[in-house]
């Protein structure tokens, strides 16, 4: 009897937020199982599989994370021109899928190799707009916060379930880091994000709304949301969000390096921040909704305060370094969705996807600058 | 929508059986042992394209059931980097001289080079590092040394102390690769990249230290006579341009270029005191494991096909 309750309870939860919502959620799961597939063997393949140098990694490492920000401003904005964000995520999911079987016959040309990576994150540069614009015009402006949570813990659920993937498949193969279990793993991968790109096909709507009034959507148009004085503001909420993150690799380096962390822990650490972020990330976007999603937005960024006070302060033990990742993952729970909830209702429905890939964008580069300004102050003062 | 899900259902099981399939398709069978490998007596040894040890005796490929990333031995030890549980985290196991291991060290990263000195007592190895991402995306190693005698462990050459062309230095971008040890056991070489220059470095485990001695010189290997280093050459100084195998003599400073043309990326291995062995790729995530006289003379051959990591016995 209690039970039914909650089920039904749930149910009306879901189907609130949108069946949209929870569709999309799907494909970004499965499609990050399979972008974490790859993620998870590409070291080994590159170093092990491959015979390439650590000189040769940290090139394509380089093209692996700074790919094509402005990709993502031009997607945003044809997704609104031509008023197909469906359309327009699809082809980034597709360019990402056909990237996986791109890796297991490109061979071992770092080149090409470079390129495959390249494509995939420009794919991914390419739909995260358009899908954040399907949800906030899928679900009740009010439920906008909970859409974002429950999409962004059901993404989150792929990114951790992408690397035990991996490495069952590789377990299934039965050989450590041959090229017959990479190429498993390349498959499988390939296989997942298909499926991702038929979920998106089948279950997702578009919502193309009105057909605007012929001049709404033009460059001038959408330069004209840069003097837009709320959408400026939150591109300054995306800045400082950006520029106060250092990293993830630098915070658990932190720790580890303070806590003298045995090393055999240190992949850990970023399990234990992707717990707290997929446990947190639907409770955060309920409380956005019930009391304001600015205010959740400022408890994030109280919760990266309070990690670099750790990670810097006087305090120690293990206590602290469990504290340390769940603030961590609170901060991604309360900043990463509810942002563009936040931003969702002040932009204009013709410019939603051109307007939530500027403040995404104002965000990547702002963090580009603080972590490439970071790495500096670190080189220097060690 | 009740025809979306019914086509949703019948995508997703195809593709399961599409992915299963190839899955089982590639699947290897257990381990072909054929014949006890062991460290001794006057052969090569090498890892095979499929994982497992095998040492080459006259013209036969004997292949032993234990399989590893990369392998190298000498002094009747062996070790064997491999995987241990996750993606993430690798082992060295030290061998004795019948492959029983006798020790194991969990390893953070990929593990990519692999040495014992010729005494058989010290071990060392090379991981790349992925969760340093303070150099801005770029590659960062760490190099450990294990004393088998003693059970004395550097845990990474980082905490050395440096001097850089006669003076006391010290970064955070210090990265060590490619360790190789002289014969009293106590000296070693190393490759040490700062500032976007790599040198050739002396270490001294008993004062902790280490000093360059050269630039453009990687991974190192030092002659069984103790005089040469065989090291890859980055072309024009820029390893994005490749490597050329070269030899360096320690007496007279002079480098020879050796006669593979290819780029080889590889810390090169003595055969005996006129042949350097290498591996070098074939197609994709295949090697075979080539020759060249370390004199600049001949023409490169193949001496094992379908391996990496060679190390001569004896």
């Amino acid at each position: 009897m209690y039970l039914s309750t909650v089920d039904r309870k749930a149910e009306w939860k879901l189907r609130a937020i949108g069946g949209n919502v929870v569709a999309l959620g799907a494909v970004s799961m499965v499609t990050d199982i399979s972008a974490e597939m790859v993620t998870a063997v590409l070291p080994v393949y590159l170093v092990l599989g491959l015979h390439l140098t650590p000189v040769a990694y940290g090139l394509v490492d380089g093209l692996y994370t700074g790919a094509t920000a402005l990709l993502r401003l031009v997607g945003g904005y044809i997704a609104d021109r031509v008023r197909t964000r469906k359309a327009v995520a699809g082809v980034g999911y597709g360019l990402s899928a056909v990237t996986k079987l791109g890796l297991l016959l490109v061979g071992g040309s770092v080149t090409a190799i470079g390129a495959m990576i390249t494509l995939d994150r420009a794919g991914k540069g390419l739909r995260t707009a358009p899908r954040d614009a399907l949800i906030t015009l899928s679900a009740p402006q009010d439920m906008l916060g909970r859409a974002f949570g429950v999409h962004r813990a059901m993404d989150s659920l792929g990114a951790f379930a992408g690397p035990l993937v991996a490495l069952a498949v590789l377990a299934a193969v039965g050989s450590g880091v041959t090229t017959e279990g990479f190429d498993a793993v390349f498959v499988t991968s390939f296989c997942f994000a298909l499926l991702g790109v038929a979920l998106l096909v089948l279950f997702v709507k578009d919502r193309r709304g009105e057909r605007p009034a012929s001049n709404t959507v033009s460059p001038k148009v959408a330069l004209a949301l840069l003097v837009d004085r709320r959408v400026r503001k939150i591109m300054i909420i995306a800045a400082i969000i950006g520029l106060s993150t250092i990293g993830d690799g630098f915070v658990y380096l932190l720790l580890q390096r303070r806590e003298d962390i045995a090393i055999g822990w240190f992949p850990l650490l970023a399990v234990g921040t992707n717990l707290a972020y997929l446990a947190l990330a639907a409770p955060f976007g309920a409380l956005a909704d019930r009391f304001g999603r600015l205010p959740v937005v400022v408890g994030g960024y109280v919760a990266l305060l309070a990690v670099y006070v750790l990670v810097f302060g006087p305090f120690g033990g293990v206590p602290v370094i469990v504290l340390t990742l769940a603030l961590y993952g609170t901060f991604y729970a309360a900043t990463d969705g509810v942002l563009i909830a936040l931003a969702g209702p002040v932009l204009p429905e013709a410019l939603r996807t051109t307007g939530i890939a500027l403040i995404q964008t104002t965000q990547a580069v702002a963090y580009f600058v603080s972590s490439v300004a970071f790495g500096l102050v670190w080189a220097s003062w060690g | 929508m009740k025809t979306r899900v019914l086509i949703g259902i019948a995508v997703t099981v195809v593709l399961a059986a599409a992915a299963v399939i190839y899955v089982v398709s590639v699947r290897t069978g257990g381990a072909q042992a054929s014949g006890q490998v062991t460290l001794t007596g006057t052969r090569i040894i090498a890892k095979a394209g499929d994982g497992h040890l095998i040492a080459m005796s006259g013209g036969t490929r004997e292949v032993s059931p234990m399989t590893c990333a990369r392998v190298y031995a000498a002094g009747g030890t062996g070790v064997c980097l491999r995987q241990d549980g996750d993606l993430t985290t690798y082992q060295i196991a030290i061998l004795d001289k019948n492959l029983s291991v006798t020790k194991e060290i969990p390893l953070v990263g990929v593990p990519n080079r692999a040495r014992v000195s010729a005494s058989g007592r010290m071990v060392a190895w090379t991981v790349f590092v992925t969760g340093d991402s303070y150099n801005g995306g770029q590659f960062s190693t760490r190099a450990g040394i294990l004393d088998t005698k003693t059970d004395q462990l550097v845990g990474t050459l980082e905490d050395f102390d440096v001097t850089l062309d006669g003076e006391p230095y010290k970064a955070v971008d210090e990265n060590f690769w490619g360790v190789t040890f002289a014969g009293d056991d106590n000296r070693f070489y190393a490759t040490m990249s700062t500032a976007g220059k790599r040198y050739l470095i002396e270490g001294d485990l008993a004062r902790n230290s280490v000093r360059t001695l050269r630039e453009n010189v990687e991974c190192p290997s030092l002659s069984p006579d103790g005089t040469r280093i065989a090291f890859k050459q980055a072309i024009d100084a820029d390893p994005t341009k490749g490597w050329r195998l070269s030899v360096l003599n320690l007496q007279t400073n002079q480098v020879t270029e050796l006669a593979e043309p290819h780029s080889v990326d590889d810390q090169a291995a003595w055969l005996d005191d006129h042949t350097i062995g290498y591996a070098l790729p074939r197609d994709r995530g295949r090697a075979d494991v080539w020759s060249v006289p370390a004199d600049g003379s001949g023409v490169p051959a193949v001496l094992i096909p379908d391996a990496d990591s060679p190390a001569a016995l004896g």
